[in-house]
């Protein structure tokens, strides 16, 4: 699995910042986000992350405790419909996941 | 029941009848409660006429069925009211149609189970989402104790939740026994 891309945090005046909003949303990609809950079996886990996203199962074991350990993890990003898709997916599978907005 | 083996190209285990009888009461709960979020959706004319059911925008209040369909964004309520009104329909239908599989394939009586691997995810999904459920009931937490004080009401519940981890862990190391 490759690390996540680090974006360069910028400081942007809130009226550009709502004009990029509306225009360059391809700059900006949407996460898939998974929390960590108490109920789910990390063997679970991993099986839903290389079920729905093809990940290996060294990529699925490491996103695995991601969010074990750090309390959540992104598993996928790209387009909002893309992710709203995965995030309904996750949903049929019981786990925990919300999207947003790369920061 | 032993656990879940692969033989043949199926999954199998042998279910006690008592064991059948209280997987298939769970499972038959949940599916109650999701057919009763799906009967409390008001539809409309359009939906109707275009066949497209929308679902509803807000959360269920009961905290149980709050799990079982969760909000898709944190912060943004009415983003997360939009999906859920546009992709609800679809996840009851799904959660329902795993909790139908367990149904049709766990016999009454208990017995031998024999699942396809289509049929096992199912059963994962719904063995998921009756954990989730009693779980939540429960108020489980990571670092939940194996047996609670037998004077704690939820101690007979803890032990039932343990057993379908065990059954669900299971049926995993199964299927991923290629």
């Amino acid at each position: 699995m490759t690390t996540p891309v680090e974006l360069e945090q910028t400081q942007v005046d809130p009226a550009v910042d709502a004009v990029a909003d509306e225009v360059g949303t391809e700059d900006r990609p949407w996460l898939t986000i998974v929390w960590n809950d108490p109920v789910n079996l990390m063997s679970y886990v991993t099986y839903v992350f290389q079920k729905l996203f093809g990940y290996s199962q060294d990529e699925a074991t490491k996103l695995m405790l991601d969010v074990h350990h750090k309390g959540r993890a992104v598993v996928t990003r790209g387009s909002r419909d893309k992710v709203e898709i995965d995030v309904a997916k996750l949903h049929g599978a019981g786990l925990w996941a919300t999207m947003q907005r790369d920061a | 029941m032993n656990g879940w083996r692969r033989s043949r190209g199926l999954v199998t285990t042998v279910l006690s009848e008592r064991e059948a009888g209280l997987l298939r009461g769970l499972v038959g709960q949940v599916r109650d409660m999701l057919s009763a979020r799906v009967a409390g959706t008001p539809q409309d004319e359009l939906a109707e006429l275009t066949g497209i059911i929308a679902g509803p925008t807000t959360a269920p209040d009961d905290r149980v069925l709050a799990r079982l369909l969760p909000d898709f964004h944190r912060e943004d309520a009415t983003l997360s009211g939009g999906l859920r009104a546009l992709h609800e329909p679809e996840l009851l239908a799904v959660k329902e149609g795993v909790a139908a599989v367990v149904l049709d394939t766990c016999p009454a009586r208990g017995g031998r189970v024999r699942l396809t691997d289509e049929q096992a995810q199912a059963w994962l999904s719904a063995l998921n989402d009756v954990r989730l459920a009693l779980g939540t009931v429960l108020d489980v937490t990571e670092d939940m104790p194996d047996e609670l004080p037998p004077d704690d009401p939820r101690a007979p519940h803890l032990s039932v939740y343990h057993w379908l981890t065990w059954v669900q862990d299971s049926l995993i190391q199964a299927v991923s026994d290629t």
